[in-house]
């Protein structure tokens, strides 16, 4: 008994360097979304090849995919896109949000360095932001057919990101397509 | 040297200018401008996570302030107005998060360490004092006694 109560400062260590060790390997700028398992927030908004066009959340449902939000202010975007383009001649469905964004910039990004986006979402004001808890670019969303939030990665994709983060949650919302 | 202060001068007016964010809001009374300070000094900014909304300049934080200052126009109250921000940002942006089984260690972990320590000095205390009062009345049999007499004896004689 005694010598048990001797060992109790020793656990009491181990414990606290098993908590702190894990602490070194958090990141904390990393939030969990609040909107996971809830749908796309509504939004009406033009859409950035044609600005006569508009968007609804609506027209983002049918088929799985990546909603990435992006801007030709942030540099990880610029990192990010070649992994998009890849992706999307991979076949992955990719739609942007296009957030506070000059949409002439914008359209020259796209016809500098390919569009991998199906649709794109211009979302000047950054309101669409906001109601998707965006709170810096580049923010991608999963969302399955129905345009419910399944999840969310903050930072740009790589190819480890999506190997090992994306890719399978991506094929899962695949297989639940398909019966 | 001169220059020297005149920089350091020059450097913490620049600091106090970016410390404090500028609004260009006007509210409708005193009241109205103070519950808007108070409830943004309240929520904590996503992206600088250690400022709050009211401080920060990052571009969410101003679209958060522009965000509040709309619903403040529309009359929504300050629960209404957290709820929207924890509806899509969760519980982070609160500078004062509520008691839910996750935040349970956070509200409740410092009164149950310290009551921990409490205990343990307890225990030490209630120990030593039994081992005090036991060691007074030690009963030992009169043989013992006379033998413990005698090794003391002994050892008394042995040093002289």
């Amino acid at each position: 008994m005694k010598r048990a109560i001797l060992l109790l400062p020793l656990l009491v260590f181990l414990g606290m360097a098993v908590f702190l060790y894990r602490g070194l390997f958090l990141d904390p700028s990393e939030l969990p979304s609040a909107l996971i398992d809830k749908p796309l927030p509504a939004f009406s908004l033009p859409d950035l090849k044609d600005a006569q066009r508009t968007l609804t959340q609506n027209d983002l449902k049918g088929r799985p995919a990546l909603v990435n939000v992006w801007a030709t202010w942030c540099p990880t975007c610029k990192a990010e896109h070649q992994m998009l383009n890849r992706l999307a001649q991979q076949g992955v469905v990719i739609h942007g949000v296009n957030y506070k964004d000059d949409a002439a910039a914008a359209r020259q990004w796209l016809s500098d360095y390919r569009d991998p986006y199906t649709l794109n979402v211009m979302d000047t004001e950054g309101a669409l932001g906001v109601n998707l808890g965006v709170y810096g670019a580049p923010e991608t969303f999963l969302i399955d057919a129905q345009g419910v939030i399944r999840h969310k990665y903050v930072g740009a994709i790589d190819e480890r990101v999506w190997r090992e983060e994306l890719a399978p949650r991506y094929q899962a919302l695949l297989d639940e397509v398909k019966p | 040297m001169k220059k020297l202060l005149c920089g350091l001068l020059l450097g913490f007016s620049l600091s106090s200018v970016a410390l404090a964010a500028i609004d260009t809001y006007e509210f409708k009374d005193e009241g109205e401008r103070q519950r808007f300070r108070q409830l943004t000094e309240e929520l904590r900014c996503p992206k600088c996570q250690n400022q709050n909304i009211a401080d920060s300049n990052a571009p969410i934080a101003m679209d958060l302030r522009r965000e509040i200052y709309r619903m403040f126009a529309e009359g929504k109250s300050n629960a209404e107005i957290v709820e929207f921000l924890v509806d899509r940002y969760g519980d982070f942006v609160l500078y004062n998060p509520p008691l839910s089984s996750k935040t349970l260690l956070l509200w409740y972990g410092p009164a149950g360490l310290l009551g921990l320590g409490v205990l343990t000095l307890g225990v030490i205390v209630w120990r030593r004092r039994r081992g005090a009062a036991s060691a007074a009345a030690s009963d030992l049999s009169a043989e013992e006694r006379e033998r413990l007499a005698q090794l003391l004896d002994n050892q008394l004689l042995d040093k002289k």
